[in-house]
């Protein structure tokens, strides 16, 4: 009886612990690769996590693999996350001092909460030695990287403004041009939805989808000023009457049935706003230059056929803004991890040096992408995808203003105040009234 | 079952205390787990909800700014109305399907079990999978009312405030209503024959003894079922995220998807810890009622005798 009894105990508290075991045992293996864990075996390791939407992820991992190679001693360890999901974890693994050696990053305002904590490193100096790495990039692409005066990320990749993307077999079937004006925006509206098709592709449950379409308005209407205040803190910035107008005419072109049904439940993630425009559901789409990319992989014929075609956004009548400014993402950032071990920062700082070589600009411009080099157009011409490559260097080198997107410059806490206001007001069930005065309330947080 | 009684046998007091002492120790495994994982995160998290925390750089401690951020925010009671609405559709759906579902399967027909078996399936699923498959399957361009041409099936089922919630509550209980079943089908096998003997020589027919024995008999299993439907819809985290991340706007923000946002979306870690206490407290709460409800009194079974 008596052992019958413990043994009953015992098994009861083992089938307690097992799972917590097993659950401990997940959580230590599911932070990917541990930084500072190099010593297994091998000569040292840095850690580097980036994302995993085709056709970039696969030009990441070959840089990173041609480093490799070239260096046995010194190797980098990738880790790929989807895009939404590493946001999250970055930050997460940020704060828990678990942050890879390579922080990937598109700068600004993240960047920034990562200096403000003694989280990254500062690398100005190298680049002060090295200015060869520095004199060889877009002068544009530094602005994200440099917090306070100081540079603090390597900037990396492409250039990727957002721009306008139409279908051209829908625009012939109902004989319209692409839009000159958001007047003649509004006009379309009702002439695609009367033929079935939807005017415009979102993925708004994303919701920095949606606000793609407010950079721009706010740009054409009131000048770059408008978002500018908003960026150094000015009180009440967002009450700016550019501000109003422009939160009114993106709920009227909602009003209007401007976007494509269901598109509040639409992620971007799933790249399922692009296949509207490409299997002739949707006519438009405002959408950020590294989709073409993967509408030329995934569209079939769509972009090969000449069937896409795309546009710098256009002015709004009476507006105030420079229609050659542009917004979207300057380039992207690799920043250092100052709880990375030397050895580590040595490999990270190597790897920098090693980055937009010509077979990796060769990579960017075969995906569709104009890299962040000076004088990369002369690699355009041999591209099937020279029209567009010629397209988007035009718009990155001519643009008076290329600012960034607003929940990249913004802290993280203001930025997720921002998204949450956008989605509703997409969603109509907040007036451009309560979206500037939710908005003022965080004003310099 | 550990023999009281003074026999020729008996331990000496010695032995007698080693051993209680012997037992105390198996309790300890258990209780460095619930120690590990449950009272010192809960304790970390009070001390949290004092403080201004970003997730990256240093704690401030900041008094009651947090709680107070918190509790002015017009988002808490909307998340607490959301979360309440679910977990109170949640039962009022499920609760109903699976005592029908459990008694039905309780029969002892070959058929029956067969069907329980397909009915258990669902539970076998993660919710990140139900999800997902639910996403694809109710997208109002790609998803299966697109596909058949079937326009009633093509609403914009996650893009409208209304229909998203009642999405999540139907999703929901499509994935748990099969784990209640089963509960209900236990209780219901536990019900002595004798009584549905007796109540047949009475002359009761299907329906009278369902509402005379098995319901009434049910009260126990029903608090049991009822109060892992409440307190659970109160965690009620993957799936609504997956499904509707929140959305509409912040159709389906229910307090721990709001928690989640404000932790490691906006860098608020202070407010986030205390809706996490806040949760805390509301489950405690809940759980506590619904023992109050039960009575709790043993010998209030109307099995005795049977």
């Amino acid at each position: 009886m008596e052992s019958r009894t413990t043994s009953r105990r015992t098994f009861l508290s083992l089938s307690m612990g097992l799972p917590l075991g097993a659950a401990l045992a997940a959580c230590g293996s599911s932070g990917p690769t541990k930084p500072g864990g190099g010593g297994g075996g091998g000569g040292a390791k840095a850690t580097y996590w980036y994302l995993s939407t085709q056709p970039q992820e696969g030009i990441r991992t070959a840089a990173m693999e041609r480093f490799n190679k070239a260096n046995p001693n010194g190797q980098i360890a990738g880790t790929t996350f989807q895009n939404d999901a590493f946001k999250t974890k970055i930050k997460t693994a940020i704060g828990a001092g678990q942050a890879p050696t390579i922080i990937w990053g598109w700068g600004g305002g993240g960047l920034r909460s990562y200096v403000q904590a003694g989280q990254v490193e500062d690398l100005t100096s190298w680049f002060g030695q090295n200015a060869a790495v520095k004199d060889r990039l877009f002068p544009s692409s530094f602005g994200a990287a440099t917090v306070d005066g100081k540079i603090y990320a390597m900037p990396c990749e492409t250039v990727q403004p957002i721009v306008l993307y139409y279908n051209k077999k829908l625009f012939e079937q109902i004989g319209a041009q692409p839009p000159q004006s958001w007047g003649d925006i509004m006009d379309l509206v009702p002439k695609f939805n009367a033929k079935g098709i939807a005017p415009f592709s979102l993925g708004g449950q994303s919701r920095w989808t949606n606000m793609m379409w407010l950079e721009f308005l706010f740009d054409r209407i009131g000048g770059s000023e408008v978002f500018q205040a908003v960026f150094d803190g000015q009180k009440d910035a967002w009450s700016h009457p550019a501000a109003i107008d422009a939160l009114t005419k993106m709920q009227a072109l909602i009003k209007a049935n401007g976007f494509i049904k269901g598109f509040s439940s639409i992620t971007a993630d799933s790249n399922a706003d692009q296949a509207l425009l490409y299997t002739g559901k949707a006519a438009m789409m405002l959408h950020g230059g590294w989709t073409y990319g993967s509408m030329s992989k995934d569209g079939g014929d769509f972009v090969s056929g000449g069937s896409l075609g795309y546009m710098n956004f256009p002015p709004v009548d009476g507006g105030k803004g420079d229609p050659s400014d542009t917004v979207g993402n300057p380039g992207q950032y690799m920043s250092i991890s100052a709880k990375a071990t030397p050895e580590q920062k040595e490999i990270a700082k190597k790897f920098f040096a090693s980055l937009l070589s010509d077979e990796e600009i060769k990579a960017w411009v075969g995906a569709g992408s104009v890299p962040i080099v000076k004088g990369a157009d002369s690699a355009f011409t041999s591209s099937k995808d020279a029209e567009w490559l010629k397209f988007v260097y035009g718009i990155a080198s001519n643009a008076k203003t290329f600012a960034q997107s607003w929940d990249q410059a913004l802290s993280p806490t203001a930025a997720e105040v921002l998204l949450d206001n956008i989605a509703k007001l997409f969603q109509l069930s907040i007036s451009p009234q309560q979206f500037t005065t939710n908005m003022n309330a965080v004003i310099g947080k | 079952m550990i023999p009281t009684s003074a026999g020729p046998g008996q331990p000496s007091a010695r032995a007698r205390g080693g051993r209680n002492l012997s037992l105390a120790w198996l309790t300890v495994p258990a209780l460095v787990f619930f120690v590990g994982f449950g009272v010192i995160p809960l304790v970390g998290v009070l001390a949290l909800s004092f403080t201004t925390w970003d997730g990256i750089g240093d704690i401030h401690f900041s008094g009651f700014t947090s709680w107070h951020a918190v509790l002015t925010d017009p988002g808490l009671p909307h998340a607490l109305w959301v979360t309440f609405l679910i977990m109170a559709l949640s039962w009022l759906v499920q609760t109903p399907a699976s005592i029908l579902l459990g008694v039905f399967l309780a029969g002892a027909q070959r058929y029956r079990a067969v069907l329980s078996v397909l009915y258990f399936i669902p539970l076998l699923l993660s919710s990140a999978a139900i999800a997902i498959t639910y996403k694809a399957l109710l997208d109002p361009n790609f998803g299966l009312g697109a596909g058949l041409k079937i326009a009633l099936l093509s609403q914009d089922w996650l893009g409208r405030p209304g229909l998203a919630l009642g999405v999540v509550v139907f999703v929901v209980s499509w994935q748990f209503i099969p784990f209640h079943s089963l509960i209900y089908q236990g209780g219901v096998r536990q019900i002595p024959k004798s009584m549905y003997e007796a109540a047949e020589l009475d002359g009761a027919g299907r329906v009278r003894k369902f509402f005379s024995i098995t319901l009434p008999q049910l009260k126990y299993t029903m608090i049991t079922s009822t109060t892992l439907v409440l307190v659970g819809s109160l965690t009620f985290f993957d799936l609504i995220f997956v499904l509707t991340a929140g959305g509409p706007g912040d159709a389906t923000r229910v307090l721990a998807l709001d928690m989640y946002k404000r932790g490691f979306q906006a860098n608020l870690m202070g407010p986030a810890s205390a809706i996490a206490l806040i949760l805390v407290f509301v489950g405690l709460a809940l759980s506590l009622l619904l023992r109050r409800l039960g009575g709790g009194k043993a010998d209030h079974s109307q099995m005795e005798g049977a």
